[in-house]
């Protein structure tokens, strides 16, 4: 009977964890939509194809070897069908024998390829942050070639060493100490990934944008700001809206487990809360741009959202909602005048990507011990530090490489006529032209 | 055989068009334009950084009409397209040299 109860808890969380991967992986069709809404329609069909291209390059490259590198999960995700057994029966043996040994209230016990599915979806969602900033003004195939390097290893290796609970490169530990290794430990805490994957994501970004160049004609004589307008706020508004719900996933399933009381419980907080930036976010930075542009900016609400989302990812289980909405709050606080420094400081990102994923991802990382009592300030700080630097100077490195190997941005007069010609020869609006 | 352009304010084209019809105009050509004459545009922002709107939407209208009822054209589409504000748009009037009918191969003023 005891046996039955944990097969049907096993399946519960297994269940969950596929559900909430998938909530994830429509995220892919949020940032589709939203970056396809902010770049000019003459660089739409590239971006939707960076998108879906980077997905699957995502999805293969972390089943080939980053999920070996980040959880040891087996290259090619080896024996990953029946972990390790000889045959069916001997891996249902094995699962019950875990749960028992967890005990119902213990940590979950769920399908291995069910973590796999769960996990690649954040490689992807890491990845495709980078796209919106480096849009309508670099190489398809250069971007292409670099997701794949993010996908497979710089992202598999902080992934490591935060959830995967490895020593960085043996000098010390980002989670618990390992006295009997001589490891010092800093109790960092991400809960969802406000570092691990939105801030890296940014660092990634940061550091294409810095060799790539802003777009022409975006920054005039005298420090001039051109605006450069998105061509579909519809798209851009309903990819937002998909993020928010895909964020349901990202964070309610990194709960890790459904199949009690606790935890059921926990995940509904999650949800409740994540809800909630989202809603504290979108709402300051309306006022934000409302008071400081005299109108309503529909894409500072947009981006407002997402920040108030990646906030509260770090820690979204702890706070109550009123904080959560705080927490949220400030993100879109940030983020209306971190998109706004870029720009003064000439680093054209079309969507805002750096400042939502990677300013506001590291709010989300220092806001985790006002709620979380497990969790220091100065853990968070040499946690991001951690991941920033990693992930800014590897990615650093490989733009680099990448663009003495084939160069990554497009010429001026392809960037003219726009990517989509040049790049992938379709337009994505070819009505609303001449022919 | 004149040919009268008209660039008018955009929610007046269905005004203009049935005071054509009415003075027996067959056809039209409407092109949706761009511009600014006295009527000058404003700045606005996006995402803080401010923009010009120079260039107003209008629509033009392209009639070849018969040199006879060039006058009653003019005084047809100036009143369908009057509002008495600024941006009401202009009329001009050119010469045809020669109108082809291209399914009949009719040509001058039949063609019209």
């Amino acid at each position: 009977m005891e046996n039955n109860i944990l097969e049907l808890q096993y399946a519960m969380d297994t269940f969950y964890f596929l559900v909430m991967g998938a909530l994830v992986m429509w995220m892919a069709a949020g940032f589709s939509m939203l970056e396809a809404g902010l770049v000019r329609s003459k660089s739409t069909t590239e971006i939707l194809t960076k998108n879906i291209a980077l997905y699957a390059i995502a999805c293969t490259a972390y089943l080939v070897i980053g999920y070996e590198i980040m959880y040891d999960g087996g290259i090619f995700l080896k024996d990953i069908a029946l972990d390790g057994a000889k045959d069916a029966d001997g891996m249902v043996a094995a699962v019950l024998k875990e749960s028992t040994e967890a005990g119902f209230g213990g940590d979950a016990v769920y399908s291995n390829a069910s973590d796999f599915f769960f996990q690649v979806v954040f490689v992807a969602t890491a990845m495709s942050i980078v796209s919106g900033a480096v849009a309508e003004r670099m190489k398809l195939w250069a971007f292409l070639l670099f997701a794949v390097v993010m996908t497979a290893f710089i992202y598999p290796m902080e992934g490591a060493w935060t959830w995967g609970g490895k020593s960085v490169f043996g000098l010390f530990n980002l989670g618990d100490a390992d006295e009997k290794a001589g490891l010092m430990g800093f109790g960092f805490s991400d809960f969802a990934g406000s570092g691990i994957v939105h801030m890296a994501g940014a660092a990634a970004a940061l550091a294409g944008v810095l060799l790539l160049g802003a777009r022409k004609g975006k920054y005039g004589a005298d420090g001039k700001i051109n605006p450069i307008q998105g061509a579909n706020l519809p798209l851009a508004t309903l990819g937002t809206f998909i993020l928010w719900m895909g964020w349901f996933g990202f964070n309610g399933g990194s709960v890790l487990k459904l199949g009690d009381i606790a935890n059921s419980n926990s995940v509904a907080m999650v949800f409740l809360n994540t809800n909630a930036a989202a809603a504290g976010g979108t709402i300051v930075a309306l006022l934000v741009a409302r008071l400081m542009f005299g109108k309503a900016d529909l894409t500072m609400a947009l981006n407002g959202a997402l920040a108030g989302l990646v906030a509260i990812t770090a820690e979204p289980s702890t706070p109550t909602p009123l904080m959560a909405t705080i927490i949220g709050g400030i993100g879109g606080l940030i983020v209306v005048f971190s998109i706004l420094f870029f720009d003064k400081i000439k680093i054209d990102d079309p969507v805002g990507a750096i400042s939502v994923h990677g300013v506001v991802g590291f709010w989300g990382l220092m806001a985790v011990p006002l709620t979380n009592t497990g969790a220091t300030f100065v853990g968070q700080l040499v946690g991001a530090a951690t991941i920033f630097i990693w992930v800014f100077f590897a990615s650093l490195i490989v733009w680099f490489i990448i663009k003495m190997i084939m160069g990554i941005r497009v010429s001026e007069e392809e960037e003219y006529e726009g990517v989509d010609i040049g790049e992938c020869g379709m337009e994505a609006y070819p009505e609303f032209t001449n022919k | 055989m004149k040919l009268v352009t008209a660039i008018i304010k955009p929610f007046k084209l269905d005004d203009v068009r049935e005071a054509l019809s009415e003075i027996g105009v067959a056809g039209v050509t409407v092109t949706e334009v761009k511009g600014f004459g006295r009527q000058k545009g404003h700045t606005e922002l996006y995402r803080g950084a401010e923009y010009v709107v120079d260039f107003l939407p209008k629509v033009k209208i392209e009639a070849a009409v018969s040199g006879d009822i060039v006058d009653q054209v003019i005084e047809a589409i100036s009143k369908a397209a009057n509002t008495g504000k600024i941006g009401d748009g202009k009329i001009f009037v050119s010469n045809i040299e020669q109108t082809i009918r291209i399914r009949t191969g009719e040509t001058g003023p039949e063609a019209l």
